[in-house]
Formats: C-alpha cells, structure tokens, sequence
C-alpha cells in the first residue's frame, strides 16, 4: 500500500506536505513575510534617525516643537495634539480588531461593515491631523531644508519618516475603502469567508505598531 | 469549516486559467473548469500567469541584459587594453561619447556603473533567481503554479519597467549614471559632480526601486510557495537543494532589499528635495554646498546591508542548481544533503552580519573592523563544507558529461579558486592595502560573477529541454564551455597579480602612473580573451534562440533520467503542470543508482524492506 510505505517511513508532521504547516492560507502568509520585509524599511529609516542624531550636539525639544492645536491660535499644549492623533489611530486599531472579530465568528455584514467604516474614519481623522500638524509646521518655517527650533535634521527626518508612514496610513485607507464596498456588496458572504478583513487588519495593526515607534522617536526623545 | 487543511493533491484535472482559491483555515478550493479555454497570444506569452511562462520571460530578459552588460564590459576594456589608441569605429557607434575614436573618461565611468548595476541586479538577481525560481520551485514542490499567479506576473512587470526606465538612461542628453554600482554620496548626491550624476542617477536610482518591487513580489511568492503548497509527502528534507537555495534566496531578499529601497529614497529626497541625509561640508569649485549635516558614510551602512546577502542571493540560486545537476550526472546520492542545507542556512545568517567588511577604509573602529573579520571569515566554513560535498559527490561517480555538468564542474572550480582569496580580504589588515585594487575585482568577478554565470548557464542547459521541449545542441554547447572557462581565468588571473602590485580599480587610464605601465601588454590580453568570452556567449546566445525553434525534439518527458518532480510532467505541460492529480512523493530526490536501480523518481513508494538512504 502506497499509503503505508509512505507512513512508514515518515514521522507523521506538519511539514510533510500537503498541508499548510501553518495552517494559514497563502494569502495570510504573504501578508506576514510582507509585513517582515516593510519591518526593515522602517527600520532603514529609523536607523538613520538614530545613526543623524547621535551626531548632533543639540536636538530641539519635542515639548516645544509640538504644542501648537488646531482651533486654538496662540495655546500652548505641549504634545496635546499628537496625543489626540496617536489616540485615534489606536482606536482605529481597536475598531480593527473588532470588524475582524465579527467577520471571522459571526459573519455579520452589517457589523463587519460598521466597525469597518470606524476603522477608515479613524485613518482619515489622522491624516487630516497630519496634514495640519505638517502645514503648521511648515508656515512656522521648518522643511525639507531648514528647521528655525534647531538641527535641521529634526526637520527633513521628521517628514522623511512621518510622511512615510503617512502614505502608508493613507494606503491602508485605500484599501480599507476597497474591502468596505465589498464588504457591502456581499461578496465575502458569497465566498463564505471574511479572512480579506483579517488581512488587511494585519496590514492596519503594523502601520500601528510603526506609529509608536516613529511617535516615540520625534516627540518623547 | 473543516479543521484538516487539504490541498490540490485531491483537485481534479486542472485546465486554463482557472485558479485555486483557499480560504481563512488554508483549504484550496479549485473552480476548475473543466473545459479548455482558449488562450489568447497576450494572455499565453505577455500577460501569463503561467510560472513557466514567467520564468521564460525573466531568463529571456536576462539575457538581453546579459548582452548589453558583457558588450559594456568590452568597450571599456577597449580603453583600458589599448589605452589612447583611436579605434574609429567607436565614434561611428558612440558620436560624442567617443570622440576621435576615444572613450572619453565620461563615457568610461557610464560603462563600468551599468555593467556593475545590470549584471549585479539585473542578470544575476533577476536572471538568475527570477527564471530558476519561477520555473522549478512550483514544478519541483509539486504545485500547480505559484501561491499567488497574479503578483507573479506583476512581479515580472515591474522588472520589465524597471529595465525600460534603465535602458531609457543610456540614451539621455548626459548619459546614463556614471558614479559607480554602489552610487556612494556624496558623488551620487550632488547633481553637479559628474555628468551622469544628473538626471541619469535619478532614472538609475527610480530603476532600482522598480526593480525591488519586483523582487519583493517574486520573493514573497517564492517563500508562500514553497512553506505553503508542497504536495503530498514533500516534506522540507525531501525538497531539492535547488528549491532549499531558491527559498533561502527570497529570504534574504526580503529582508535585504527594503533597506536599499529606504537607503534609495533618502538619496532621492538629497538630489531632489533638499534634505542632507548623506551631505555634509561640501565645496564645489570652492563654494559650499548649500547642504549640511548629513553622512556620507550611513549610506554604506545601508547599502552593503543590501550589499552583502546581495551576493548571496546571487550565489546560492547558483548553489541550488549546481548541487542538483552534479548529483544527477554523476548518477551519485547528493554528498551531505542536509550539511548542503545547513551550510546555505549558516550563510544566509552569516550574510547579515559581515557588511561593514565592505567598509574597513571608512575610519571604522579597529575593535569593531576585528570582530567584522572574524565572522567574515567564519563563511570560510560553510562554504568549504558545501564544496566538499559538490566534490565528494561527484567522486568515482559514473559521469556524464553533458554541457550542463561541465559548467557544475567549472562553477566548482571557480568558487574555490574566487573563495580562496575572500579569506585575503576579509582579513582587514590585508583588506587596507587590497581595498579598491584589481585584487578584489578578480575576487569578486570569479567568486560571484562568473560562478554564478555558471550556475545559471549549468541551469539554462539543464531545464532547457524542460522549458522548450527541445535540447540545446551539444556541439555548441561544449564550445561555449570551454571558451568560457579557460577565457574566464584568463581574464581575471592575472588581475590579481594586478591587484597585488597596488593597481588601482574604477581608474580610467594608467599613463600617469609609471609603475603601473609594465602592465600594458598584460592589459591587452585580458582585454582579447574578454573579447573571446563575449564572442562564446554570442555562440549560446544563437544557440539558444536556434534550439528553441529547430532543437532536437524531447521524446522521453525525462530525459536526463532525473528523480525530481518536473520530469514527472507531459514534455510541454500546459497551465497547472499535470494533467491529473498531483504527484505525491515517498522519497528526497537523491537516489541515484540505488540497490541496482540507477534512478528512482519521488514518485516511486519504497519497495518493501528497502532502506532509506542515511542522509
């Protein structure tokens, strides 16, 4: 018997083929080894800043740059704004998790959906949050060039590094979009599963984990 | 949902385009139809989502790039053989770029950065690891295609635009980038520095982010591929060396070429936007550059992070195929299979911690220099087990010798006589005097380069017959070989001795320098034998294209008497590889002349009371 041979001569495991030793689909894997490899262009970056600013003498105070907030001219609120972007962006990782939660146990449309639209909501508040906190920044003189609270490398590795995240806050807000009118228009119900909205939580959760370390570089050290 | 993760071994009879799904627990549903779609011309040979196809077009590609990188090695051996002498023709060829039939020094430094870019990325990276992993690694794990067909193709894509973005650059107003391969700032940073350092930096340096996003497309489907869709029984020690190098090679490239994308973004932003990330203290004609407080040295950093398992990714493809085609001819049990597995895995860890040995002229810290050698020199061990093995398998084996083993053989002898002298300058106290002469051109050229070239050549001559349904013709073959071979030490033999006296690399002429002028005559002769190798590849180059359409016709599906799952195929499988269900495996791929049988496919259940071979 073929079978029996085939037993026989290997210990029975994950890994002997035909299987997922993960017991992942490709498309979940892929995602992972994706996240692996983008890890390392973060890190590129982030190295960089470290690698810039141990080179300096002096570095401008993160409490001194940050403190401006919409709505309020002339308040001061040391790091109150970035702690309202940074809040929003974890909610959105929490509406993540539960749009993935209801889509993996319950396959409810609707609140798949919902938590969904949170999720993109949440994105957007944070990008429209950037984008003031850069147009601020940059009407007070500070670019790609020059940066008036001190080292000028605070300023171009400031928008290197939050603009690259930014883009990546803004891809995941595309293709959150995407997945929604899918979503809505029944299509994973017809395929009998929800795992897209996992994946893409997988995608939403690492630009949130990026965003500590890129928020704990620019305005806590 | 069933908690048993199935997979396409149980599908039926797998036809067209039609593609598997699986969803959120792993299983595969195919919706196969079962009906023969008819395939169009753009969907069968330009848009494919065929793996084979895809393989076809990168090696296609490759060696298109593989032309225009040897004849740019050519030319600048024409100035550096016959340094000031007016060839006319090439002013015929080049106009301005050659006037009075002189390569200008401009034109000089344009030729040697895009023969180190096209062949370092473009034929060996995307050639080499592009074809063999497109064509083998479904067909030898026993898939039907890749994990996912569609990033496949997009992933060919994307190096088909990054190829026309970087053939585009030769033909700019100031030429093609021409501060070196390894685009070091600040000469890379400055658009004023070079003539090449203008817009044709910017093309190069959009090329190579194409040309990452092709390779990361590729590499995630090669790993999701090969950890996700093996068959039935194809467990990781039964896999081929060649799907073990193929795999390891993605590893590294996923996580290498991101920071070569963040180290190329960054020079971007200084060319283009202003910021100083690699510029510090810069005069041009005694005005300071107007940027500041950046450092040059942190884009070596970055870059030989690439760099290092760069080389890697190019040899161990080379690795794969080598182990597979020496075992096969030599009708022998691979020697060591799993130390071959173990020595590639050690190199792949080995080749992220041995960068700044690129680096030992950079002012860094003796202490930390010391201990850069001391894992550098630590490769010596993996790589000897590996040659051991290559040698130790082919010993008093009953040889064929096809053009494919020739060139197995010939990459052995080459990766010694290459590696050899990596342990000269991974020393850091010998590397000073060495860094920058011909010595590590030599080094690198046999170790990385040529052997390489043999992996891939060993490769094309092997699976041809698997590719095309024809063979390629022997008589050629063995011409080319031996070309090659002998051609190939002669050229860069004696660069060593070179390398040794002081000779400096990168310079354009020697005149100025009177104890370099001995070397004239020997300058000719490599130029003449470089000449020679390049006319043999134009011998496989017709070779090839001839064979593809008037070869000898395949008439056993396998004809080199092969254990692997590939032959197991119809001579020309169409989309999905089998006509029926998926083979399923009872043994590793390496037994040859076994128990008087002198091959036993995968396929073929163990014989009761048969032992497994120890390996």
């Amino acid at each position: 018997m073929a079978e029996a041979t085939l037993t026989a001569n290997v210990k029975p495991s994950v890994w002997n083929g035909g299987h997922s030793p993960f017991k992942v689909s490709w498309g979940k894997l892929m995602m992972w080894y994706f996240l692996v490899g983008d890890s390392f262009s973060f890190a590129s970056f982030l190295i960089t800043y470290g690698a810039l600013r141990f080179s300096y003498d002096s570095w401008p105070l993160p409490t001194h740059v940050f403190e401006a907030v919409p709505f309020f001219e002339g308040a001061k609120f040391p790091l109150g704004f970035v702690s309202f972007m940074t809040f929003t962006l974890i909610m959105s990782s929490v509406t993540m998790v539960l749009a993935v939660h209801y889509g993996n146990h319950e396959k409810n449309r609707q609140k798949v959906a919902k938590w969904l639209f949170f999720t993109i909501i949440g994105g957007i508040v944070f990008l429209s949050s950037q984008a003031w906190e850069w147009t601020h920044l940059i009407t007070e003189g500070m670019n790609m060039h020059s940066n008036p609270f001190g080292a000028s490398a605070f300023g171009w590795l400031f928008f290197t590094i939050t603009g690259f995240h930014g883009f990546h806050v803004f891809t995941g807000v595309c293709i959150n979009t995407m997945v929604l009118t899918k979503v809505m228009n029944g299509d994973y119900d017809r395929k009998g599963s929800y795992e897209m909205i996992e994946k893409i939580g997988l995608y939403w959760h690492f630009v949130d984990l990026v965003w500590v370390f890129v928020f704990m570089a620019f305005y806590l050290l | 949902m069933s908690s048993e993760v199935s997979n396409p071994v149980v599908q039926p009879v797998f036809t067209g385009d039609s593609t598997h799904h699986q969803d959120s627990e792993g299983e595969i549903h195919e919706n196969g139809h079962h009906e023969h779609h008819k395939e169009y011309f753009f969907t069968k040979y330009v848009f494919s989502q065929d793996h084979k196809t895809i393989g076809k077009q990168f090696l296609i590609t490759g060696i298109f790039w593989a032309f225009v990188g040897g004849l740019l090695s050519v030319i600048f051996r024409f100035q550096l053989g016959f340094p000031n002498q007016a060839f006319p023709f090439l002013e015929t060829l080049f106009g301005k770029w050659a006037p009075g039939g002189i390569i200008s020094p401009e034109f000089y430094y344009m030729l040697v950065t895009m023969h180190g870019t096209i062949l370092v990325f473009f034929v060996l990276t995307a050639g080499l690891s592009g074809t063999f992993a497109n064509l083998l690694i479904p067909l030898q794990c026993g898939a039907r295609d890749m994990a996912s067909p569609f990033l496949n193709m997009l992933s060919y894509w994307f190096f088909f635009a990054a190829s026309c973005v970087m053939l585009t650059s030769f033909f700019l107003p100031e030429g093609a980038a021409d501060v070196g391969w390894t685009f070091y700032p600040p000469l890379s940073g400055v658009k004023e520095s070079a003539p090449g350092a203008g817009l044709g930096a910017d093309f190069w340096l959009i090329g190579m982010a194409l040309f990452i996003f092709s390779s990361l497309l590729g590499g995630l489907n090669y790993i999701t591929t090969v950890l996700n869709l093996r068959t039935k029984g194809m467990s990781m020690n039964r896999l081929p060396l060649t799907v073990w190098a193929l795999l390891i090679t993605a590893i590294l490239g996923l996580i290498s070429f991101p920071v070569l994308l963040g180290a190329a973004i960054l020079l971007l932003f200084d060319r283009n936007l202003g910021t100083s990330f690699y510029l510090d203290k810069i005069f041009i004609n005694g005005h300071p550059l107007d940027h500041a407080g950046g450092n040059a040295i942190l884009y070596q950093h970055l870059f030989w992070f690439l760099g290092h398992p760069e080389v890697y990714i190019i040899i161990l493809p080379a690795f794969g195929l080598v182990s597979e085609v020496l075992a096969n001819h030599a009708r022998k049990p691979i020697f060591g299979y799993r130390a071959m597995i173990l020595s590639m895995l050690a190199i792949a860890i080995l080749a992220f911690i041995v960068w700044a040995h690129h680096m030992f002229v950079t002012g860094l810290n003796p202490f930390v220099a010391s201990v850069f050698v001391l894992l550098t020199l630590l490769i010596a061990v993996p790589s000897a087990v590996k040659v051991f093995n290559w040698i130790a398998t082919i010993w008093q084996g009953n040889l064929r010798f096809t053009p494919a083993m020739l060139f197995c053989v010939g990459f052995v002898s080459l990766f010694i006589s290459g590696g050899l002298t990596g342990i000269f300058l991974g020393n850091s106290a010998l590397d000073i005097p060495l860094h920058d002469t011909y010595f590590v051109i030599a080094h690198f050229h046999i170790v990385m380069g040529v052997s390489a070239f043999f992996g891939m050549l060993a490769g094309v001559y092997q699976w041809f017959p698997k590719m095309f349904g024809r063979f390629m013709n022997n008589t050629l073959g063995y011409i080319h070989f031996w070309i090659t071979f002998v051609g190939a030490y002669m050229i860069f033999w004696p660069m060593h001795y070179m390398g040794l006296t002081g000779v400096p690399r990168r310079y354009y002429s020697f005149d100025a320098f009177q104890s370099f002028n001995m070397f004239g005559d020997l300058n000719k002769f490599i130029t003449i034998a470089a000449m020679l190798v390049f006319f043999a590849q134009l011998l496989f180059i017709l070779n090839f294209f001839y064979s593809m359409f008037k070869g000898r016709k395949v008439t056993d599906p396998n004809p080199w008497k092969s254990n692997s799952l590939e032959w197991t195929t119809k001579i020309n499988p169409g989309h999905g590889n089998w006509d029926g269900p998926l083979p399923t495996v009872y043994r590793w791929p390496y037994d040859y002349s076994k128990n008087g049988d002198e091959f036993i496919p995968q396929t073929v259940p163990y014989k009761p009371g048969e032992e497994k071979l120890h390996h």
